[in-house]
């Protein structure tokens, strides 16, 4: 359990920095987090625990702004076309009015 | 029943269907940058004006962070400081992972630090604890329907067993009703909640009113912090019927998915946060003796 959501911090910090992703501070502090909690004396560590739990409740947050992010780009990233270009989407054009529209000043 | 949704999140979650067209190879064409350039505006989309993020310890053992040589602000015009190493980490690679554009509706960690040192609606404690206790009586949790069977018998086996542990953990009286007026909170509830909530520091409370303001439960959220609950799990029971319909009528990916992925950013934050401003670290040296 453990060691799938340190792999899955370690996979969403390197797509989401690209090449030099090892230089980073989060990297160093996921790795140094995880190999302090790995050696306790007791059977059933709290503080192991909980750290896991926030391991696993980062890499959550991760994950989902990177899905968020993606399915907002996919679907919502462009905004409406212009009223000319829709008109001209089925083959016509918006009328011109040189005097101005009548509800205008 | 709980068990196919989350499988069928697990196998339907990443699939890319095979008309949307992949983003490596989209070439937006030069109407969608015009279109994109007229919806950015200050306040939701600025260039990235820095290379390197990186934390420094200042006075008073707060930790602030510089981008490239400067100092991170608040809206609010103060200095951004955090008062422990790891949120502060937290918050640098949110602002380190920005490509391009700054995106600030992804950058959930700093908007709740910004909120809880700048405290524009000059909340008090007092004032959280009331609004959070007020919230017990509309709380999700509570409000059972009679009808269809399949989403009475999904309430009851999935929020009967949170609402079992809550009352268990705090020695208190919930209870759930399908009336529309909701449950009769008994005093000594609130008082107890009013007790445990008035422990936390003012940053803790930021958090937590967030993340109950996001889940719409103050049961699932003292799950959630008191680490009963995973984050995946809080926002499952949170959206219980629109994921008993989703099972029904199909999943819609723009909305569903988008919502989902959105509330499980918020909450994870709020969680993180609380559970970052509400603990203290301290390293035992146990030394061997032979």
């Amino acid at each position: 359990m453990a060691a799938v959501t340190c792999r899955g911090l370690l996979k969403e910090i390197r797509i989401a920095k690209g090449s030099d992703y090892r230089n980073t501070l989060v990297y160093k502090y996921v790795l140094e987090q995880f190999r302090r909690n790995q050696v306790t004396g007791a059977q059933l560590c709290r503080a192991r625990m909980e750290a896991l739990h926030a391991a696993r409740t980062y890499l959550c947050l991760l994950t989902s702004t990177r899905l968020h992010l993606r399915l907002h780009e996919r679907y919502h990233g462009r905004g409406e076309r212009a009223p000319e270009v829709v008109a001209g989407l089925v083959g016509l054009r918006l009328p011109t009015q040189p005097g101005g529209k009548g509800w205008e000043t | 029943m709980l068990r196919n949704i989350c499988r069928h999140h697990r196998q339907f979650g990443q699939v890319i269907w095979p008309f949307a067209f992949p983003q490596a190879q989209y070439v937006p064409s030069l109407s969608t940058h015009l279109q994109k350039a007229s919806y950015a505006s200050a306040t939701t989309e600025r260039k990235k004006f820095y290379e390197n993020v990186s934390i420094s310890q200042g006075e008073g053992g707060l930790f602030e962070i510089n981008l490239d040589k400067r100092k991170l602000k608040t809206p609010g015009g103060k200095l951004f400081t955090v008062p422990n190493e790891a949120l502060a980490i937290a918050v640098a690679t949110e602002w380190d992972v920005q490509k391009d554009t700054l995106k600030f509706y992804t950058m959930h960690l700093t908007t709740l630090c910004n909120t809880a040192l700048d405290n524009p609606t000059q909340r008090t404690k007092g004032q959280m604890i009331s609004a959070a206790l007020k919230f017990l009586e509309t709380d999700t949790i509570c409000y059972r329907v009679e009808e269809p069977p399949g989403l009475v018998e999904l309430q009851r086996n999935e929020w009967d067993p949170v609402m079992n542990w809550i009352e268990e953990r705090y020695s208190v009286v919930i209870g759930s009703s399908a009336s529309i007026m909701g449950p009769q909170i008994p005093e000594e509830t609130k008082e107890t909640f009013c007790q445990h909530l008035n422990s936390y520091n003012f940053w803790s409370l930021t958090g937590l009113e967030y993340v109950i303001t996001q889940l719409k439960s103050l049961v699932l959220s003292f799950g959630l912090i008191d680490r009963h609950l995973s984050v995946e799990q809080a926002v499952l029971l949170s959206r219980l019927e629109e994921e008993y319909q989703i099972q029904r009528w199909g999943n819609v990916e723009w909305v569903h998915d988008y919502d989902m992925y959105e509330l499980r950013a918020r909450t994870a934050a709020g969680a993180m946060f609380v559970h970052l401003s509400s603990e203290s670290t301290a390293v035992k040296r146990k030394i061997l003796q032979d």
